[in-house]
């Protein structure tokens, strides 16, 4: 065949590591055109003008001081609970638990706010919420990561499935404590005598949960940066035999670390019913559990960069709750855009890690008139021989770091 | 990070950009803004749902033809974010706050006692009359008259399918799906029940409870468990097309609620009963801008034209339905007929000729205040509250789960 002589349109090749100012001009040029698409897509399907759209983006996260300590107060949820998944996902366990670690700390809150409130002094109950919701967030990690170290179990499944626990363990109680009876509503809890809220900090009832989320980021960034636990993480993550081979522990680590990750989802449930809305439904973590793998992932795993990742979704997410509004639209049209967005941000990566290089010019005409099947074949070829050297250039990673980890011990 | 912040700077300038030379184009306006009211709605979720869409359209209604301004929230959640979207549309102005989920009632008040100026209003609540807030107030309607008043449409189609030999009297078995064990839907399926039974004496019922307001596919299967258990007849008091859906493809003949499901089930829809809300939205506004006090409760009627029946289906009703059903409504405007009558059923095979009903909203779920009197259970009375507090569970009603 004359497929063999003949050059594709185009391959796909790993790039070497990318200056910054490159990496993110691509990531700009991402969002201008996610902008782009979005307008077109808005003036098609709703006649409106997607400047004013826009416009009721940013009027959604920071229109007035309220809508910026919410979308602050918000944003620091889910940066906690981004936070609690990525020493996991460094360790390459994949924790799509967060949801169900997430409730139980919650339930575990209410738990005490309902059965202990005016029953002992404030400080006291207090204390005991945050030992139990950081404990009961550390069980629910702790039983996958048991499955997984011990019997080497898919943590996906298991993580996942717990979450479904999770959130029927919260209905059941939803129903012991309904009020009035039948109503499936727990409501405010200890709404007149607010016994067991978390206090407010300088009278503001928004800063509590920022507070916190910015000490926990400052920690986790030390933690894995330069402890000997966030080395281990990272040790285990590249290859969990090598680890063993030095002479890591690693069920000792992956439990250890699950523990951590569960108690820090714990502590973002703790903040949802202590601090923010004293109430405990099976809703009241809307799914953010999920929106931090993302979170998570779109930051690499870096803890400062989760603070603007865990910002661009809550923007998104507040923006398009204002768009719905101010225009009269259905909520799903504002979250189509949020999803054309999104998908521009992640698909932008693809072109961070790899360039694509267009036919050499020198080519044969001949060439121009290949069929479309053929080019579609030698296409997928490119692309495999891409896969190739990434797996190539993953393995020589690999290498380096056991080589590092030698060295260390 | 320098690199990271300018770059994110960046991207916020050109939103800010966008944002300040579109300029802002919100909130609906009603037809003339001569007056200074606007009112802000808070809803649980949006027009997808029947429920909210009831809402929804007694909002237009309603401030489209007294000229005001209002926006609309839609799929605010039962929790913190209910309270921040009241404060949100207090700080944007608004003089009156109307939020329509049971679940929000408690955000709702906390909004209230932060906003003083500012009217809160809430359907389907329990707590305005002991929360002595003078900005806080309770709406419902006496929908069990519009449910009963759809009982008798049902009871009509049931003794028709007798006549015409296709069941039985015995076989005259009603399924209803309800959402939960909540006073609000068992008031509401024992008015339907007790209106089916003033037209067929030997109606049953069966009741499935989905535990959701809005769940299509429970609503469906509940509905579908219903029709394979022997019901000849479905009605609902669930916010979804699941149970209409359901009864359409098995030809089951059904009474919604909320509104019309004709376009879903054009064979089966006979009535559907539903709350009109476009009459308290009125009240309200005009309160707000006459300077005169929101009732702490108010009970919409069918005299204020807050109960009312969508027009029939086309093919499903009885002959004679509507005459009927005209007839009674008139027995029920002029008293000469009560929907929860003492005598009309039993309680465990006796007549209740005493009961003391659950009116003030605490954790202990014990009875506070008599309510039966004249030979009739006082729903949603005077003196007590809006929101319905009949929770007997009379004779010829079978719960087939009670776990919601």
């Amino acid at each position: 065949m004359k497929k063999s002589k003949s050059e594709p349109l185009f391959h796909i090749v790993k790039r070497d590591t990318l200056v910054w100012y490159k990496a993110w001009g691509i990531r700009a040029a991402a969002i201008i055109a996610a902008l782009i698409v979005c307008g077109i897509v808005t003036t098609v399907t709703t006649g409106l003008n997607p400047i004013s759209v826009y416009g009721a983006f940013i009027q959604g996260a920071f229109g007035s001081g309220r809508k910026v300590w919410i979308t602050l107060q918000n944003m620091s949820i889910l940066l906690i609970i981004s936070l609690a998944l990525t020493p996991a996902f460094k360790m390459r366990f994949w924790n799509i638990g967060g949801e169900g670690q997430v409730l139980v700390g919650a339930l575990a809150t209410a738990a005490c706010m309902i059965l202990l409130g005016d029953k002992i002094p404030n400080p006291l109950l207090i204390l005991i919420m945050t030992v139990s919701a950081l404990a009961a967030g550390a069980v629910w990690g702790l039983i996958p990561a048991v499955f997984k170290a011990k019997w080497n179990t898919n943590e996906t499944l298991s993580t996942l499935m717990m979450n479904y626990i999770a959130t029927q363990l919260v209905a059941f109680f939803t129903v012991v404590w309904e009020v009035p009876k039948g109503s499936f509503t727990v409501g405010i809890i200890n709404q007149s005598t607010n016994a067991g809220w978390l206090p407010q900090l300088f009278g503001s009832k928004y800063l509590l949960p920022i507070v916190v989320a910015l000490v926990t980021t400052a920690s986790m960034f030390v933690y894995l940066r330069y402890s000997k636990h966030g080395y281990e993480i990272a040790v285990v993550g590249e290859s969990e035999k090598t680890a063993k081979y030095v002479g890591m522990k690693t069920e000792k680590i992956i439990i250890r670390t699950m523990l951590l990750s569960g108690a820090l989802c714990g502590l973002a449930g703790l903040l949802l019913v202590g601090g923010i809305n004293h109430t405990i439904t099976t809703t009241i973590n809307s799914g953010q559990g999920f929106t931090a793998v993302m979170v998570s992932w779109l930051a690499k795993f870096n803890p400062i960069t989760m603070i603007f990742t865990s910002f661009l979704i809550i923007f998104l997410e507040r923006g398009a709750g204002e768009v719905s509004t101010n225009f009269g639209l259905n909520q799903s049209f504002a979250d189509i855009l949020t999803g054309i967005i999104l998908f521009f941000i992640i698909g932008c990566e693809f072109f961070i890690t790899y360039k694509i290089v267009g036919k050499a010019k020198k080519a044969e005409p001949a060439g121009a008139s290949k069929s479309i099947e053929e080019t579609k074949t030698e296409k997928a070829e490119a692309e495999e021989k891409a896969e190739e050297t990434a797996e190539e250039s993953k393995a020589e990673e690999t290498e380096e770091k056991t080589e590092t980890a030698e060295k260390t011990e | 990070m320098k690199k990271l912040l300018s770059i994110i700077l960046a991207c916020l300038m050109v939103f800010s950009v966008a944002a300040c030379s579109g300029g802002a184009g919100n909130q609906n306006s009603g037809a003339a803004a001569g007056n200074k009211v606007k009112v802000g709605f808070i809803f649980l979720h949006d027009e997808n749902s029947t429920y909210d869409l009831n809402f929804i359209n007694g909002a237009k209604e309603a401030c489209d033809k007294l000229g005001v301004e209002y926006v609309l929230k839609t799929n605010i959640p039962e929790g913190q974010e209910c309270y921040e979207a009241a404060c949100e549309l207090a700080d944007a102005g608004c003089n009156i706050v109307f939020a329509d989920s049971f679940g929000h009632e408690d955000y709702l008040i906390e909004a209230a006692k932060e906003y003083k100026n500012v009217e809160f209003c809430h359907a389907t609540g329990t707590k305005a009359h002991t929360e002595n807030l003078p900005n806080y107030h309770n709406a419902f309607a006496s929908i069990y008259e519009g449910r009963y008043l759809a009982g008798v449409a049902a009871g009509m189609k049931l003794n028709e399918m007798i006549a015409n030999g296709d069941i039985t009297a015995d076989e005259a078995k009603i399924g209803y799906v309800g959402a939960y064990t909540y006073a609000e839907v068992i008031s509401g399926y024992t008015s339907f029940f007790l209106g089916a039974r003033s037209e067929c004496p030997t109606a049953t019922m069966e009741v499935t409870f989905t535990g959701s307001w809005y769940d299509e596919t429970a609503e469906k299967e509940g509905a579908i468990k219903l029709i394979n258990n022997g019901c000849v007849l479905i009605s609902q008091h669930a916010d979804s097309m699941g149970a209409p859906t359901a009864c359409e493809n098995a030809g089951v003949p059904d009474v919604s609620y909320n509104g019309s499901t004709e376009s879903v089930a054009p064979n089966t829809f006979i009535v559907s009963s539903r709350i009109n809300w476009a009459p308290y939205f009125e009240l309200i506004i005009k309160a707000v801008q006459n300077g005169e006090k929101i009732p702490t409760d108010y009970t919409g009627t069918i005299e204020t034209g807050s109960v009312v029946l969508t027009d029939l289906g086309k093919v499903a009703p009885a002959e004679g339905t509507q005459a009927k059903m005209d007839a009674v409504k008139a027995e029920l405007q002029a008293g000469t007929r009560k929907v929860f009558d003492t005598s009309t059923f039993t309680v465990d095979g006796a007549t209740v000729s005493t009961y003391m009903a659950d009116v003030d909203t605490d954790a202990a779920y014990e009875g506070d205040h008599e309510v039966i009197s004249d030979g009739a259970f006082n729903e949603s009375a005077d003196g007590f509250r809006s929101a319905p507090y009949f929770d007997l569970r009379i004779d010829g009603i079978t719960l087939l789960d009670e776990s919601y």
